[in-house]
């Protein structure tokens, strides 16, 4: 779904000729699969993203969506269709004073007919659980749920994938569950393409892959279980591990045979109770 | 609260006035300014004002809910009032004579229904803001401006900006309301002083309010761009503004109204 | 004891359809110098509360003292007369600044209250609208930035806009630590900051409540974070304190917390997992270096 190569970038007032944001990246995202990228503030992380959706562009090196070549100036509509995006802040993505007209957004600017519009707009707000709200001003949703909308938005689209640029970064613990729940189902039961760019672990543990970021370059890359048993390598990045990883991590180094893969606390009991 | 302020005051019942397409009521409400210079006789106001209590009735809007909003213009009313009062010279004798002051009968006709014109003309675009909600009319003044986008008028941004202004003032004003709290914390005083020392209060008020702004408007159209917003080339809508049978009885009503106007 | 507060009340839009208790009879003791989280689901009357001890609202009832001054007092004018005298909006004033000089309140992403072209001018603002001299404003700049670890002499002049996001953050910091508040009250000062930053701040945080012995209240919404570091929490739901007491002692309560929309620390969920399957562990461990230690007794014999 996603392919870069070589892939490098600066920013166009970046004065230092050598400085990039992004180095090397050879990334190759398959369809359906679920994604993380994690990474500590200024990683090169939200970059990245940006540059999936055709927002930045590539200083050297080729990024591919969907086999379509986002330097191809002609293509990008075409792109940003097949690659939606969501990003952190929620008031600042939403155009309408109502809801519904907010997610008919997308399809109205891809030129569909009326009645495809309609049908969409209801679907995609059924499909977040917003099908009630649909009449309302985005001021009076909570943060969750205006982020859904703003997926919803998204959604209408019928785009292949979705790019989150940190949706929850700014969410309270219940406006999070809410929205990483609608993420997951998009990718579970819609089998969309996500990449979820986040500095929550908690968030990555159900990913399929995770690719950790610093100084904009790939440091590490794999299941959940085999980066963040990592724990040493995570933490010098300023990450954190989930604490039941940490807790086996520091367990079997004071001599206990505990696995270090454990990441929930069910596979912890279970792994204890089978030392005892 | 802050966030509770909404514009225009869109009063939300269900009623066929609601229901009308917002270009005939725009139009509607347009003639129905015009129809009011063009009146002068007193069976004239009586056709108005039976008129525009018959499109309240059908809006469901409660009277005194019409009347509210002539509280902050009161003071206007009556200063036309009194103008007229004293400055229309009639013929024949002046009914009030003392000093320069004089009061003829013209005067206290006119005056009346100068003030019974302004009250006319404020319920009736209350009207149209009560029973038409922003959305609704952005969209009928973009479609009633499409025609002049042939000599240059930018019909959609300007609607598109509109769309934009009210959906972000509930969020300004909460903003406003936020840094207002925190600067207060660090000791600012935005209520005394004198008018210097107050207008120098705000700019920590201002300054952060403007950077956020910037940076809303910085990032709302990259989410624009994101969502394949290209302008209004090529782009279609979810609601397409219909003309019923409704808004034809509509247009014949405002005909036999325009008509009698006339007449009388 | 540092803070008191007696039969709190408040209601927004009194007397209106929209009538909402905020903050419903709130009794609460602060003694100096403690380290309190407060935790809450959105909407408990968190904000409400801080916002109350900074005297940023009247409550309807009840009242705050911060050591032996009544905040609550004074906040409303109370003339007779329909005009207000200058010298009772000066003496309003007046009351305000001394309710700021005792309770310091740094507001959720402060940084975007940043608005001088300087760090030192913006750090600057509170202590000036407290009517300090220059000298003295200049010396509590000085040590407010060396406090939240931002090199005085080299960043000083710099513009607080060219900064990162968690400098900003630290600029808006000391701008409320420079007022040299006995109380200083933070809401969420790590959200939106990664996990480094995160724990810088709340590093720097606890080191100023053990060198300064200052009283410092935290709202967070991380539970894993409140067992690090707090000494006591209090947890608020529908604008009651529902539980009160050692984090050893609130996270015992998960039915209650997730009833009302909030966790415990994953270890927390870990030990009542164990202890279900049999193993005899003590129900106030929390963090992961106490489970730690408690699971070495019993694995390695």
């Amino acid at each position: 779904m996603i392919k870069t190569n070589n892939l490098y970038f600066r920013y166009s007032d970046e004065k230092e000729e050598d400085k990039y944001a992004l180095k090397n990246i050879n990334l190759h995202i398959n369809d359906g699969e679920f994604v993380v990228i994690i990474g500590h503030n200024g990683s090169g992380k939200s970059t990245l993203s940006k540059l999936f959706n055709g927002i930045f562009y590539p200083t050297s090196g080729k990024i591919y969506i969907d086999g379509l070549d986002t330097s191809d100036e002609e293509l990008i509509w075409e792109i940003r269709k097949r690659a939606g995006m969501v990003f952190q802040n929620p008031d600042n993505q939403l155009v309408a004073t109502i809801v519904e007209e907010d997610v008919a957004f997308g399809p109205e600017n891809l030129g569909l007919p009326s009645e495809v519009i309609r049908q969409r707009v209801d679907e995609a707000l059924e499909s977040v659980k917003m099908g009630e709200f649909k009449r309302k001003p985005p001021h009076h949703l909570s943060g969750g749920q205006k982020q859904r909308v703003a997926i919803a938005g998204i959604l209408a689209m019928k785009p292949k994938c979705i790019i989150f640029d940190e949706p929850t970064a700014m969410l309270d613990p219940s406006g999070r569950k809410e929205v990483i729940q609608t993420i997951q189902n998009l990718n579970k039961v819609d089998k969309m393409t996500v990449v979820h760019v986040t500095h929550y672990m908690d968030e990555a543990v159900n990913a399929d892959r995770i690719i950790v970021m610093d100084g904009g370059q790939i440091v590490l890359e794999g299941t959940p279980k085999e980066v963040f048993s990592q724990v040493e390598t995570i933490q010098r990045l300023g990450l954190d591990v989930p604490q039941v990883t940490l807790l086996s991590h520091e367990l079997k180094k004071s001599g206990i045979e505990v696995s270090t893969e454990n990441l929930t606390v069910d596979e912890l009991v279970e792994n204890l109770c089978q030392l005892i | 609260m802050l966030r509770d302020i909404t514009i225009g005051q869109y009063y939300s019942v269900p009623s066929s006035i609601h229901k009308m397409d917002p270009r005939f009521k725009i139009m509607g409400s347009i003639l129905y300014l015009v129809s009011l210079f063009l009146i002068n006789q007193i069976f004239a106001y009586a056709a108005v004002i039976l008129f525009i209590g018959l499109v309240i009735k059908l809006s469901k809007v409660p009277l005194n809910f019409i009347l509210k909003g002539l509280k902050p213009v009161f003071m206007l009313i009556l200063f036309a009032f009194v103008i007229n009062i004293f400055f229309t010279p009639g013929e024949g004798d002046a009914l009030i004579k003392a000093g320069f002051v004089k009061i003829y009968p013209e005067g206290i006709e006119r005056a009346f229904f100068m003030a019974i014109r302004l009250v006319l003309l404020i319920v009736g675009t209350s009207v149209l803001t009560l029973t038409t909600s922003p959305i609704e009319l952005t969209d009928g003044i973009e479609y009633l401006l499409s025609p002049f986008k042939k000599i240059g008028m930018p019909a959609h941004e300007l609607a598109m900006m509109m769309t934009i202004a009210l959906r972000f003032i509930p969020t300004l004003l909460e903003e406003t309301d936020k840094i207002m709290k925190a600067q207060m914390a660090r000791g600012a005083d935005f209520e005394s002083g004198n008018l210097m020392n107050r207008a120098k209060a705000l700019i920590p008020l201002l300054v952060p309010l403007f950077i956020s702004a910037f940076r809303r408007a910085d990032e709302l159209a990259m989410a624009m761009e994101a969502r394949c917003y290209k302008g209004g080339e090529g782009r279609t809508r979810m609601k397409v503004l219909k003309f019923t049978r409704l808004d034809l009885v509509g247009c014949l009503v405002m005909i036999v109204y325009l008509a009698t106007c006339i007449v009388l | 004891m540092s803070i008191n507060i007696v039969n709190l009340t408040h209601i927004y839009d009194k007397n209106t359809p929209n009538e909402t208790v905020a903050i419903d009879n709130i009794n609460l003791e602060i003694n100096t110098g403690e380290f309190i989280g407060l935790i809450g689901h959105t909407g408990s009357g968190k904000s409400t509360l801080i916002q109350q001890m900074n005297g940023l609202l009247k409550p309807t009832d009840g009242e705050i003292v911060v050591s032996g001054y009544n905040i609550t007092d004074g906040l409303e004018i109370k003339s007779k007369r329909k005009k207000v005298t200058k010298q009772e909006i000066k003496e309003r004033k007046r009351r305000l600044l001394e309710v700021r000089k005792r309770v310091g309140l740094v507001f959720q992403y402060p940084e975007y209250q940043l608005f001088e072209e300087t760090i030192e001018k913006d750090i600057a603002f509170g202590p000036i609208n407290l009517g300090l001299d220059n000298e003295t404003v200049r010396i509590r700049v000085k040590s407010a930035m060396e406090t939240v670890g931002l090199d005085y002499e080299t960043l000083k002049d710099r513009s607080p806009f060219d900064l990162s996001g968690g400098q900003k953050r630290r600029v808006a910091i000391a701008g409320v630590l420079a007022m040299k508040p006995e109380v200083l009250i933070l809401d969420e000062p790590t959200a939106g900051l990664d996990p480094k930053g995160r724990d810088e701040i709340l590093f720097q945080i606890k080191q100023l409540h053990e060198k300064e012995k200052m009283t410092v209240i935290i709202v967070s919404h991380s539970m894993e974070d409140m067992a690090k570091i707090s000494e006591r929490l209090i947890v608020m739901n529908k604008g009651a304190v529902v539980l009160d007491g050692h984090p050893k002692m609130v996270f015992q309560h998960i039915d209650l917390l997730e009833e009302i929309g909030l966790a415990v620390p994953q270890i927390s969920y870990l030990i009542r997992a164990l202890n279900q399957k049999g193993f005899n562990l003590s129900n106030d461990i929390i963090t992961a270096s106490e489970a730690k230690e408690a699971l070495s007794k019993i694995l390695i014999k």
